[in-house]
């Protein structure tokens, strides 16, 4: 492995080509106030960050991302349209493979503009894809608008919309909400006896805690109203089943998609978009018909994304963590930016693995 | 040097290992006064034992300082990430049963499923402003699990003891505890989630996979192996 001061001497390399293209240097501290992160990410994030506490401040996270501090950082003062570079150590538990390391340097690439989102997501992808150089490497892609799209466009009401968005990075919890809505799952004989009536349901049980009577009253009211709605069709079924299973090269990729968008036409402008962003990334040079893309990438491990995502893997083995990702994050400037909001894209390199790399090929 | 094992320093479960080694030949007993954490083994040569809290003796396999050591498997999966490669386990002893479950208020009828209680956490935190608080002291357990599950909008909370009172004490809407008859649970008006059951534990034999064992403490073992398997 690379020693410190050599990644640190590769990062600087890096972040000053960030510079060269236009960006500024920015700091963040190590020490994030737990709350927001909490808030954003739920309790999944303290399995994979550092949680400290003191008596003033409350708990405080060792910075997991970058990302989280530059939107804030952005969104409370920022000129637009900008373009900020920076790098430092990150911090993330390893309770599973010793053999990540859990504290690593990464140096990173954001772009809030909203001028041309794909000649953004294209700015972005071409930046990083050049700091790799000739790397043995392969890149993979994908777009969370497009599942997104579909969700929203689905022939059914507003509370099953809400409740597929709310799991769109839980593919587990998602599929089963899925199967439910489809009809698809059988229910157990109390289940069934709530549905099937009227009123409140009885109970010899005293009823304690904070959750009250009217809570539990309104979703056993919104469990029959669901049961007594229409199903997703098959037809519109299928047709997101296909979405998520679809991997090839960006152009017949697209192509598949927009014979997908027959049954689900609410897709139709998050394709415009990708075909947008190819045409921005084949003028930026990077070889399209050649570029995986990926329908479900991105959805496991990448929570603000709601665009763009990609990532850089070292050619053979995806099962190594990715040498770079990035992608676009919208919702998250509205989500931290207190009613304002901007298009935003960006990712970020791992210099020591980079350096990793170079040493295992010599 | 000799072959060392930990057992529970005292209550129902000491007795029951005990007697569990006993049967196979091997008698434990405590030396000195009741006080005193110091015993004996009787029956197989080159044997320590030490006598701990069954808390510890998950750390004290992970660190070597013991070969041998009876726990549960909650604490062992609580405590030692990747467990696997730290501990083997000999022998589930077939007594010390608990479950690691998930409960709510029986008063939530509309609430049976991880995904009920999923969903009621989404309503809850937009009724309430905060996360539907899920009190436990096995936080990784729990938190590992729920994510599997894909369960969001909930927080742990850490409850050291009487877990199951905090539901109405109004510091937390679930629990996630150990429970073995399910008796404490009903006296405190909750219920198990159907898919609910996060770990089925019991006192295990475990071996260290760290500690040192060379020489005669590797004939100890192998006799001692032999006898367990009898």
């Amino acid at each position: 492995m690379a020693d410190r001061e050599t990644v640190l001497l590769k990062a600087a390399d890096l972040r000053a080509q960030f510079e060269a293209a236009g960006a500024r240097g920015v700091e963040a501290a190590i020490l994030q106030p737990a709350e927001t992160l909490l808030d954003l990410y739920g309790e999944d994030i303290r399995a994979r960050a550092y949680v400290t506490t003191d008596a003033l401040r409350g708990e405080q996270m060792l910075r997991p991302d970058f990302t989280v501090p530059v939107v804030q950082m952005h969104m409370s003062d920022g000129a637009e349209p900008a373009r900020y570079t920076y790098s430092g150590e990150v911090f993330r538990r390893q309770e599973h493979d010793p053999d990540r390391p859990n504290e690593f340097i990464q140096v990173g690439y954001e772009v809030f503009d909203r001028a041309d989102p794909a000649r953004a997501d294209a700015e972005v992808f071409a930046l990083i894809s050049r700091a790799l150089g000739d790397l043995p490497i392969t890149a993979s892609t994908g777009d969370i608008g497009i599942l997104m799209a579909a969700v929203q466009g689905l022939k059914t009401d507003e509370r099953r919309k809400q409740a597929l968005m709310r799991h769109i990075w839980r593919p587990r919890r998602f599929r089963a909400l899925l199967e439910r809505f489809g009809g698809q799952r059988s229910v157990s004989e109390a289940r069934a006896a709530l549905l099937a009536g009227t009123g409140p349901v009885e109970t010899d049980a005293p009823l304690i805690g904070k959750r009250t009577q009217a809570e539990i009253a309104a979703r056993i009211d919104a469990l029959r109203a669901d049961h007594a709605a229409p199903r997703i069709s098959e037809t519109e079924l299928s047709a997101l089943e296909t979405l998520l299973t679809i991997r090839e090269t960006l152009p017949f990729a697209l192509e598949h998609l927009r014979d997908v968008a027959v049954d689900l036409p609410s897709i139709g402008p998050a394709l415009d978009r990708l075909e947008a962003r190819i045409g921005a990334l084949a003028a930026r040079g990077v070889d399209v018909d050649h570029l995986d893309f990926e329908a479900s990438y991105g959805r496991t491990s990448m929570e603000y994304y709601d665009g763009f995502v990609f990532g850089f893997y070292r050619q053979g083995r995806p099962d190594l963590p990715p040498l770079a990702t990035g992608g676009r994050y919208d919702a998250l400037t509205r989500y931290l930016g207190d009613g304002a909001e901007i298009p935003a894209v960006g990712g970020i390199l791992r210099p020591g693995l980079i350096l990793d790399l170079q040493e295992s090929l010599s | 040097m000799s072959l060392k094992l930990g057992v529970p320093s005292k209550g129902r479960l000491m007795d029951k290992t005990f007697a569990w080694f006993a049967k196979r030949g091997i008698d434990l007993s405590r030396t000195g006064s009741d006080r005193e954490y110091a015993g004996r083994v009787d029956g197989i040569g080159n044997m320590t034992l030490v006598l701990l809290s069954a808390g510890e003796i998950p750390r004290e396999l992970a660190a070597g300082r013991i070969n041998l050591g009876v726990t549960g498997t909650d604490l062992v999966h609580e405590k030692l990430p990747l467990w696997e490669q730290q501990v083997e386990q000999i022998a589930p002893m077939g007594f010390g049963q608990a479950d690691l479950i998930l409960a709510v208020p029986r008063a939530w009828v509309d609430v049976d499923t991880l995904g009920d209680l999923d969903a009621t956490a989404a309503a809850f935190r937009a009724t309430h402003g905060h996360r539907l608080r899920i009190a436990t002291k096995y936080h990784r357990l729990v938190r590992d699990f729920l994510i599997e599950a894909g369960v969001a909008d909930y927080t742990l909370v850490d409850s050291q003891g009487a877990t199951e009172g905090t539901v109405k004490n109004e510091t937390a809407e679930a629990i996630a505890d150990i429970t073995s008859t399910g008796e404490t649970l009903r006296a405190n008006h909750l219920k198990i989630l159907t898919d609910g059951m996060v770990l089925r534990s019991q006192a295990t034999l475990w071996r260290s996979r760290v500690a040192a064992c060379k020489g005669d403490d590797r004939k100890t073992l192998n006799e001692f192996l032999d006898r367990i398997a009898l």
